[in-house]
């Protein structure tokens, strides 16, 4: 008995953005994720390794113990990222600037971001402390130093995206424009941006993400609807690619961090972490996201194998 | 497909008499649609369009029972293709393989664990629901015993794994009368697989060898009169189980495809040796349209984050979840703690209380019921107002558990403190931080004196 599958064909795209020298490019599909049955991915979702430029010391062994020998030296850890795990690109996170914390100066961390920038082959992104004030200052001087690189620059907010955006436009890089888990919130933030003079095709969506446990639905939902006004009813404010913050979020979780020791009834708690990682990203990644922001070595590897095994012909 | 509202009204008396309670047969055709009414409202309404629209209204998805008693678990019966549109009906069942190839010890330890795997979390008992019990020796009286024990350490369902119709009947001696799953009817032993099942009315996985031969065994499953139906498209990689699962869906929901208007069933634990790669699979498929899910890992620390990706994903888009309105004690409060409200929005409980948890300052967290809706909502729609926060705060009998009398208020509804310091006429309201991340720093400052 003869089965066919109902295809929804589409004649809108999700836009192309270029990345780093352009030889890169994130988003381009005209499909749901992998429905690889009714159209295309011309570009394979990227996994963007973090990178901290603060030597995090809080972190729990799970995921401090394999990063150990990089932890204090963002060179080092972006160059081991691309060479030992296959990452598309860096994504440097520039925590040291948090004014709450060490509260480095701007022109620090854009010499750290033009070091990691210079150091590797791959695009980078450059987050900031996600202090508002603070971000503005922080990737103008790193939009500068990062001039010609063509870096991703955010997250630019609501409430600073005139400074980014303006950085980013004046230096010829990309934006991250993150909204609060709002389709319609995401769009107004994009139109702003475009009324900036910022290109619509040089912005990629942040919508926030909810890890596994925390508000993950949210996110899922949020990059389904996002994908389905983007294809389907061609809206052209939804049709950046979309990026999730799956290492951060998924690290934050009490399940991913707490010891065996007090929670015996959560397991190995070196496992525990890696397997909350990969089901947050793996979860985004069915749900939309085009760029994934990942953490552990192990997680990393195993979400890549699963973009390999979907995007193979 | 279902039928809209003007398909309706066209089979309704079209008299708008009223009796409904609606004014007119339209309004009432309209909320039929939405599932608003039932049909048995219309007093007159005739058997033929009682017939058309029972036939239009028989769920596109079937819903089929497992197993028995307390860990007796549905599935099946889901409606829609994005879980923005409506709530996903029946959680993923989670099932542990075992063996008859594996040692004793083995299947012991697979089986207590697999048993216990049952955890709380924002109010909601989340679970292991079966154990998927392959024979691969090919002997029955084996087979036979090792569901025996089985079937004495747990009461968690069960899904014995044959293909050889004796081997069946040995099992279904063995645990017949605990409505096991059977596992599997192929185009090869329908026939005798079937009579099996239909024998003692079992839920039975009928496998394809791809979408073409699975709609194949399935209608001619259907008819043979078995209705309790589970789908295995056979496929046993990713890229081809994913496709299959919105494939069947489509199918059923789409273009109501009758032989895929059942539940259906993957195999990580097949697919894959390596265990992160397993992890990731079964998320995909819990999310992508899977409604059990077959994983090789037992522990808890695979079974429990994919318990609360189910939970994630088969929550109510429309309702939020909430979390037990009381007072909470993170770390270990004594009587010179903080005392903090908020709501009971799980996600404002998960990050407020996170965010305490990183202070290392050991406070009570009151969470007051604002029906699941965070801050700035709750006190726009009135249920995080001054006169519900003093009821909670003086029913709660925190004024006995600390010396002080200062209370915490979220930054975001400064503007009640005024009035919250009216009702709560011994306590100080303190206006804390717009946002979580600033928690933190405001407790390392704070002091009951």
């Amino acid at each position: 008995m003869a089965f066919e599958i109902p295809k929804e064909t589409s004649e809108s795209r999700i836009r192309e953005v270029p990345l780093g020298d352009g030889s890169v490019k994130v988003g381009g599909e005209n499909v749901l994720p992998f429905y690889l049955f009714e159209g295309e991915m011309p570009n394979r979702p990227l996994i963007a390794v973090e990178v901290y430029d603060d030597n995090p010391t809080e972190w729990p062994a799970a995921v401090a113990e394999p990063l150990k020998d990089v932890l204090a030296d963002p060179v080092a850890w972006a160059k081991k990222a691309q060479d030992e795990w296959g990452a598309d690109l860096i994504a440097l996170r520039l925590k040291s600037t948090d004014p709450k914390g060490d509260d480095n100066t701007p022109e620090e961390a854009a010499k750290t971001a033009k070091a990691v920038a210079e150091a590797v082959g791959i695009p980078v992104m450059v987050y900031g402390s996600e202090d508002v004030e603070k971000d503005g200052e922080v990737l103008k001087a790193v939009a500068a130093a990062g001039e010609g690189k063509n870096l991703i620059l955010g997250p630019a907010l609501e409430d600073n995206y005139k400074t980014i955006g303006a950085a980013a436009l004046g230096y010829k890089h990309t934006v991250a424009a993150k909204t609060p888990i709002d389709v319609n919130l995401a769009k107004q933030l994009n139109i702003l941006l475009s009324n900036l003079g910022v290109d619509v095709g040089t912005i990629v969506a942040d919508p926030t993400t909810g890890a596994l446990g925390y508000g993950l639905e949210y996110t899922y939902s949020v990059m389904e609807r996002f994908k389905i006004a983007a294809l389907r009813q061609d809206d052209a404010m939804t049709q950046m690619p979309l990026l999730a913050d799956a290492g951060i979020e998924s690290w934050k979780a009490k399940e991913a961090k707490a010891p065996a020791a007090d929670e015996p009834q959560w397991g190995d708690e070196m496992k525990r972490g890696v397997i909350w990682e990969i089901l947050t990203a793996t979860t985004l990644l069915i749900a939309g996201a085009d760029i994934l922001l990942m953490r552990h070595p192990d997680a990393i590897r195993t979400v890549r194998k699963v973009i390999d095994t979907l995007i193979a012909q | 497909m279902a039928l809209s509202g003007l398909d309706i009204f066209k089979l309704l008396p079209k008299t708008n008499c009223g009796e409904c309670k609606l004014p007119t047969c339209l309004a009432f055709a309209m909320k039929l649609a939405g599932g608003q009414a039932k049909l048995e409202e219309c007093p007159h309404v005739s058997d033929e369009a009682k017939a058309a629209l029972a036939d239009a209204a028989a769920p596109p998805i079937a819903e089929v029972i497992i197993g028995q008693g307390a860990k007796e678990f549905k599935t099946g019966a889901e409606l829609v293709l994005f879980r923005h549109e409506k709530r996903f009906v029946n959680p993923t069942g989670m099932a542990v393989l075992i063996s008859d190839a594996m040692s004793d010890d083995e299947v012991k330890a697979k089986v207590e664990q697999a048993d216990k795997d049952a955890w709380e979390r924002v109010g909601q008992h989340l679970e292991v629901k079966m154990l998927a019990v392959k024979c691969e020796s090919g002997d029955a009286g084996k087979f036979k015993d090792l569901l025996t024990k089985v079937n004495g350490m747990t009461e968690l369902a069960l899904m014995p794994m044959t293909e050889d119709p004796e081997v069946m009947k040995a099992a279904v001696e063995a645990v017949g009368d605990k409505n096991p799953l059977l596992y599997c009817a192929t185009a090869a032993n329908l026939e005798a697989m079937g009579a099996i099942a239909k024998e003692k009315n079992l839920p039975l996985v009928v496998r394809g060898d791809g979408l073409d031969s699975l709609a194949e065994v399935s209608e001619k499953a259907t008819g043979m009169e078995l209705k309790n139906l589970v789908l295995d498209p056979g496929t046993r990689n990713l890229k081809e189980t994913l496709e299959a699962l919105i494939a069947i869906r489509r199918g059923a929901l789409n273009s109501k495809f009758k032989p895929f208007g059942f539940p259906t069933i993957a195999f990580p634990c097949e697919e894959t040796d390596d265990v992160y790669f397993e992890g990731a699979l079964s998320g995909i498929y819990i999310a992508k349209y899977a409604d059990i899910v077959v994983t090789s890992e037992a522990d808890a620390w695979m079974q429990y984050p994919l318990q609360v990706e189910i939970q994630n994903i088969y929550t109510d888009p429309q309702k939020p979840m909430a979390v037990d309105a009381k007072f909470y004690e993170i770390g270990t409060p004594g009587p010179d703690s903080p005392v903090l409200v908020t709501t009971n929005f799980s996600l404002t409980y998960f990050i407020v209380s996170g965010e305490i948890e990183a202070s290392k300052v050991d406070s009570w967290l009151g969470i007051v019921d604002s029906e699941g809706q965070s801050v700035l909502t709750a006190w726009a729609a009135g249920k995080f107002v001054p006169d519900i926060i003093a009821k909670f705060i003086n029913t709660s009998g925190i004024a006995d558990k600390v010396n002080h009398r200062k209370l915490v208020i979220p930054g975001y509804v400064a503007q009640i403190s005024g009035e919250l310091d009216e009702e709560l006429t011994n306590w100080e309201v303190l206006i804390g931080p717009r946002e979580a991340a600033d928690i933190s720093a405001y407790l390392r400052n704070w002091s009951a004196s």
